[in-house]
């Protein structure tokens, strides 16, 4: 085997070809009747061997040895490449018919290159006096001068008379000019293209050798049609066909001409396919490669594993196996494994020293775990506690991939903690993650260290929790610490189903009736001490502080929740300022217990007091009603001031519409009594009173392309309307709410931007999705250095102080430092 | 804008581009300040970030090919941030 040194990219010459060729192709034929290759066919064996036990005619190796060998066809006519067909059009109208001499300045090549000199092009050769046609081009691969055809003939005489000093000036690199004219043609060896062998006995065949079987008849037939001398006008479509085939045998999808096909129908995958786009040989098969030890599966919550494990179904952990080393102390766990086999937790493959690998089965399990010693690798099924790397696309972040601990269960979906969805931004309506085992110490150390949910719990977006409690945790931890008083035999049921008996037993003896918020304080580590303003405030002009009238004002004192009540303020995702100090103060560990502690106990608690909505929930008083319907009679009176002022009608409308919108808000809000919609709108779990007022209230102006509704019928928006109405209501103001319907113009209206922004959403994340690709890879080798600058992979410095300031945002507070929590 | 600019350099106008809010100071480094700065940061010239001699704050300072500019940029988040960077 020779090492590759480097790698020139250019055009191969005809001579070059030939070289590199160990057989020329000149028979269309593949097997003779006895099914054995042809000698100069497409299989011919010294293109390589494809078939186990052949050993190759040009260098002797086998299958596995022998990478292949190229051959060649000379092409009885030449054809164009039709990779270079805009090239070799440039270069045709700038040099001169005759000659092949510029027809422009050297300074204006140089200035211009090859793709603006043309224009400059003089119309008679200043070598040779030689008056220049028009030449045109018909993509992909035809030329004409005036109206008649260039042949690829004449393009490659021309070509080849231009010198080598002016083939550099038009900056044509990595060969000469006329290369690009194909005169010969290489075959490329049988190991790129396999032949397959079906169940039948029958052979199926490549795509590129069905084409080159293709490009090989018609070369044939061209060749027997001029030795015959047979009539131009037939050699001439017969060398339009080779060109055809040629060019869609290097290129199949090519604009303009109709793609090969298969017998099937299907359009043949021919070279430049193989390379192209996301499923190429780059993207595909060099940047991305398909791993081993991986799984993927359905997911679903699991509310009382820690947000550091995955519950990874016993199917699964018997096929993803970690290999383990056999040494004085676990030879004797080693050896159960290999007994139980196939029987969880067994092991499923057994490396010996010399590296030679055997499946564990039934029959020899015995015999493996007998003659198991020091220094033999065993595949042991995944256990409970192993660490693996759990993945949802699409990957936008470093915290799209985490590691957590296998937990293994015996359902069939994999199971995560609620609190690890937001990062991965998972939901549990049919979503699939990934799952990966990391085979050696080094990954698994890193993945523990580096990739561990809780060590991930601040995101380096914003320096603030990204892994943190939602939706329930935030709507139950208000109301538990909302609870003035908890009977003693409820608590300690509460705690046992949260906990377990062990934490009820050491923590009974001072149990009494008690509060929520001293339930609460048994998560709280000693020595946290912190105020703050919960979701729940009022925003009073002059704050209370903790004689808050709402219970809104939190205060913490050393680790004792005295006052106000926990809600997305002190838990939720970015908002969380207890979540955050104790991140900050006492480290991953403890914020990892806390947040899998608050959401056992809190969910635990609602789902003893049960948790429920209706749409009763949105019902107002018929007070309100009456007070909303006066509100929207405003409609009434704008219409009339839109007849009058037409100039600035929309104007009208918009601040019409949100007055109208505001003031409905305003009297759904002081009407609806604290039920579990406005639990969870004030605790910032889920829904907006926005969503409440839309309800209940007035849905409000719909808009269009950022503007009122204002397509349609020509000057009107439905023609429901009378033309040149300006009234809100043909504008898409949605007086209706949610709860007593829409009417059918409204609806309409509703509909038309619910569409936009449907829309809206699924082109933008297409944008987003190949913006975040080029950032990765244009930042992917960046690291900070050992010495604290920012360096490139070739060490070229690229910031002095990371990120200008030298602060690592997953490790701030809020992308700054907290000097006032600092010791 | 851009027709105002191609005016003012056909008349030779010079205009001062240090003025414009967007163009940070730049100054080229003394033999010794460039000694200290290499020492410090422990690397050879070549690998600092590049400028090219044709950049027109480079220009406008005078500074040659091998020479380093230091670059008093405002910092969103730093205030002021000193770069570096090697004319080319
Ligand atoms: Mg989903
Ligand atoms: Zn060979
Ligand atoms: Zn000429
Ligand atoms: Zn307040």
């Amino acid at each position: 085997m020779s090492h590759i040194k480097s790698i020139k990219f250019g055009l191969l010459s005809p001579a070059m070809i030939k070289k590199m060729a160990s057989v020329e192709i000149t028979v269309p034929e593949l097997y003779d009747s006895d099914g054995f290759p042809i000698d100069n066919g497409l299989c011919d064996l010294r293109l390589g061997v494809i078939d186990p036990g052949m050993r190759c005619k040009v260098c002797g190796g086998t299958i596995g040895q022998c990478l292949g060998h190229f051959g060649y066809m000379e092409l009885v006519k030449p054809v164009v490449n039709p990779l270079y067909g805009k090239v070799i059009f440039n270069i045709l109208r700038t040099i001169c018919r005759k000659c092949s001499r510029l027809l422009v300045d050297e300074d204006e090549v140089k200035k211009s290159g090859l793709k603006g000199a043309y224009k400059k092009a003089a119309k008679t050769c200043k070598y040779c006096g030689e008056k220049q046609k028009d030449i045109s081009f018909e993509k992909p691969t035809t030329y004409f001068e005036g109206r008649r055809k260039i042949t690829p003939e004449d393009i490659r005489e021309r070509l080849e008379k231009i010198t080598d000093r002016d083939a550099e000036l038009l900056k044509i690199k990595g060969g000469r000019p006329e290369w690009m004219i194909l005169t010969v043609l290489p075959i490329p060896p049988v190991t790129i293209r396999p032949s397959i062998t079906l169940e039948t006995g029958g052979r199926s065949e490549d795509d590129l050798t069905h084409k080159l079987v293709d490009v090989v008849r018609i070369n044939e037939r061209l060749k027997k049609n001029i030795e015959l001398g047979a009539p131009d006008f037939i050699i001439l479509d017969i060398w339009e066909l080779l060109q055809y085939h040629v060019s869609t045998l290097i290129d199949n999808e090519i604009a303009n001409i109709p793609p090969a096909r298969h017998r099937s129908g299907r359009a043949l995958k021919t070279l430049v396919q193989r390379l192209e786009k996301k499923e190429g040989r780059f993207r595909g098969n060099l940047t991305g490669k398909r791993v081993n030890f991986a799984a993927r599966a359905v997911i679903s919550p699991d509310t009382r594993i820690s947000l550091n494990e995955v519950g990874v179904p016993l199917c699964v952990a018997k096929e993803l196996t970690v290999p383990e080393m056999v040494n004085k102390i676990n030879i004797g766990k080693m050896r159960d494994y290999v007994l139980n086999g196939e029987n969880y937790p067994g092991a499923n493959y057994v490396i010996k020293p010399d590296g030679t690998k055997k499946k564990v089965t039934e029959e020899n399990k015995k015999e493996i775990a007998k003659e198991l010693d020091i220094g033999y690798i065993v595949e042991r099924h995944l256990v409970d506690g192993d660490i693996t790397m759990f993945n949802r696309q699409p990957s936008l972040h470093r915290m799209s991939m985490m590691a957590h601990r296998a937990r293994i269960t015996p359902w069939r979906t994999f199971t995560l903690n609620l609190t690890a969805t937001i990062p991965y931004n998972a939901d549990f309506d049919g979503d699939e993650m990934n799952l990966h085992v990391p085979q050696d110490e080094e990954a698994r150390t890193e993945a523990e260290m580096l990739m561990l949910v809780q060590n991930n719990i601040r995101s380096p977006r914003y320096g603030l929790p990204i892994i943190a409690c939602k939706h329930d945790h935030i709507s139950g931890s208000y109301l538990l610490t909302k609870e003035k008083k908890i009977d003693k035999k409820d608590v300690a049921q509460l705690l046992l189903n949260a906990f377990g008996p062990e934490f009820v037993m050491n923590n009974i003896s001072e149990m009494g009736p008690c509060s929520g918020k001293e339930i609460f304080s048994l998560l709280l580590p000693e020595g946290l001490n912190i105020e703050f303003r919960s979701a729940t405030c009022m925003g009073c002009n002059k704050c209370q502080k903790e004689k808050c009238p709402y219970d809104a004002y939190v205060v913490i004192k050393n680790g004792r929740l005295l006052k106000g009540v926990i809600d997305e303020n002190a838990l939720g995702e970015k908002k969380g300022k207890l979540l955050n100090r104790i991140e900050k103060q006492f480290g991953p560990d403890v914020a990892g217990k806390f947040l899998d502690s608050v959401s056992k106990l809190v969910l635990e608690f609602l789902t003893k007091k049960g948790f429920s909505i209706s749409i009763s929930d949105c019902d107002i008083s018929k007070h309100a009603e009456n007070m909303l319907n006066r509100a929207k009679e405003k409609t009434d009176e704008t219409n009339k001031q839109t007849k009058k002022h037409k100039e600035d009608w929309e104007k009208i409308i918009i601040r019409a519409g949100n007055e109208i919108v505001n003031k409905c808000g305003e009297i759904v809000k002081n009407d609806i009594k604290e039920n579990n919609i406005i639990v969870m709108v004030k605790s910032g779990a889920r829904g907006s009173y926005v969503t409440v007022t839309q309800t209940s209230g007035v849905i409000g102006q719909k808009v269009l392309a950022g503007k009122l509704m204002k397509r349609g019928y020509t000057n009107r928006t439905t023609s429901h309307f009378v033309r040149g109405n300006l009234d809100m209501e043909s504008h898409g103001f949605i007086k209706s709410n949610y709860k007593n319907g829409l009417s059918p113009i409204e609806f309409f209206f509703d509909a038309a931007s619910s569409r936009e922004n449907l829309m809206d959403k699924s082109l933008q994340t297409k944008h987003s999705g190949y913006m975040e690709r080029r950032l990765i890879n244009a930042l992917q080798d960046l690291k900070v250095e050992s010495d604290f600058t920012v360096r490139d992979s070739r060490h070229i410095i690229v910031q002095f102080v990371p990120g200008e300031d030298g602060i690592d945002p997953a490790k701030s507070d809020g992308g700054s430092i907290n000097m006032e929590i600092l010791e | 804008m851009l027709v105002r600019g191609v005016c003012l350099a056909e008349k030779k106008t010079k205009i001062d581009i240090f003025k414009n809010v967007l163009v940070p100071k730049h100054e080229i480094l003394s033999e010794e300040e460039k000694t200290n700065l290499l020492e410090k940061l422990n690397i050879s010239k070549e690998q600092l970030p590049k400028i090219l001699s044709n950049d027109p704050a480079v220009k406008a300072i005078g500074a040659k090919s091998g020479d380093i500019v230091k670059i008093v940029r405002k910092s969103p988040v730093a205030g002021e941030y000193n770069y570096y960077r090697l004319v080319v």
